[in-house]
């Protein structure tokens, strides 16, 4: 599903500046729907890992304490112009998520 | 000696009262040049970003957050509401002139023949009207939506509401009065706080001018709330305790008009964040 996410990289000096939104509901199990009054089951992303060429840079395991439709930022190293930026993302029932982006 | 007296101070209530009856242009010319004394470092072009424009730290926030905004995921479904068509096969384009481009900014008019206000919202309604569609609840997050989506047709029109006519001059007055007359318990108007005080603290945030206020609707506080101009009207009135007026309501209409016209000549820039 890579519309479910929008991505944009660019230089910042001599590191890469990622910057990642993700629509997803992030739901805690915990919240009633207000019309039928059932809880809501959760469903969350649990699982985010990023690669630099190929090469893992970044590895969260999330939980339910992060807001709708996640944006991450984060700042890669020895990323140069036109190296590839690959998100991978999984939540609780299986579903994944994904998107790359080339360093601008 | 006596009968001079008199003439001269009958001239002079003369003078007096034509001072009351200001034009519109008058005034907004009056409150720049107030607010070129009170933010002498401020360009006029600047008034749009409000308070921020008074807090380089704070603008710089929100440059930051603007150059990849998280509302873009809400932003896509405003604009599939503009693009979906009507039952009839019509769609929103098919409502505005140069199909919905650059015409925001027109935005309140006052319609003479039905001799009141009309807000970019009512032309959305009367579209949905038009066309045997529902019609959306005014100040509702999905007008929000929408009309985010349909005003940022607009980005960098330069706004350019009009007054012309009695009809038109008595609904500015009115809206005027308005903005003019404190209410709630706390006892503002909303000139004690945007025209008396602009750029005080109240608590911790900076309070904005008034022009440039109405040039970037709805906007997205927090990031991810929208929040039309006259859902911050209603906001900005439970904040001094009073009770707010409804979405649409004549009251609102007025003041959307009257502080419309103050933003003249600013660029439009839908939607913008807001903490």
């Amino acid at each position: 599903m890579a519309e479910a996410m929008k991505m944009r990289a660019q230089m910042d000096g001599d590191v890469a500046d990622v910057k990642v939104l993700i629509k997803h509901p992030m739901d805690t199990g915990t919240m009633k729907d207000k019309k039928t009054d059932k809880l809501i089951p959760a469903h969350f992303i649990n699982q985010v890992v990023a690669t630099l060429n190929g090469k893992t840079v970044l590895d969260a395991q999330w939980g339910v304490g992060i807001a709708q439709n996640p944006f991450i930022g984060f700042r890669v190293k020895g990323g140069k112009p036109g190296d590839k930026i690959v998100v991978n993302a999984v939540d609780n029932l299986g579903a994944k998520f994904d998107g790359e982006v080339v360093i601008a | 000696m006596k009968q001079k007296l008199t003439t001269l101070l009958a001239l002079l209530l003369i003078g007096a009262s034509f001072s009351v009856l200001a034009s519109p242009e008058a005034d907004r010319k009056a409150l720049i040049k107030q607010y070129k004394q009170d933010f002498p470092g401020i360009k006029f072009e600047n008034y749009i970003y409000g308070a921020l424009a008074m807090n380089p730290d704070a603008k710089s926030q929100y440059d930051s957050f603007m150059d990849f905004p998280s509302y873009s995921i809400d932003l896509e479904k405003g604009k599939s509401m503009w693009e979906t068509p009507f039952k009839n096969g019509k769609r929103f384009s098919s409502c505005f002139p140069k199909g919905g481009k650059n015409v925001a900014g027109n935005y309140p008019y006052f319609d003479n023949a039905a001799n009141r206000v009309v807000t970019f919202e009512n032309a959305i309604n009367a579209c949905l009207k038009k066309n045997g569609e529902a019609e959306l609840k005014y100040a509702d997050k999905e007008m929000g939506l929408l009309t985010a989506y349909a005003r940022s047709l607009s980005d960098g029109m330069k706004v350019s509401v009009k007054v012309k006519g009695k009809g038109a001059l008595a609904a500015y007055e009115k809206g005027k009065q308005y903005y003019e007359t404190r209410n709630g318990q706390l006892n503002f108007s909303c000139k004690s706080c945007h025209v008396q005080n602009a750029g005080k603290f109240i608590r911790s945030d900076q309070l904005s001018m008034m022009i440039g206020q109405a040039s970037h609707w709805p906007e997205f506080r927090g990031g991810t709330d929208v929040v039309t101009l006259q859902g911050r009207f209603n906001q900005c009135e439970k904040n001094v305790r009073a009770k707010p007026k409804d979405a649409n309501s004549e009251e609102y209409n007025n003041l959307e008009y009257y502080l419309t016209y103050m933003s003249n000549g600013l660029p439009m820039q839908t939607p913008v964040f807001r903490k």
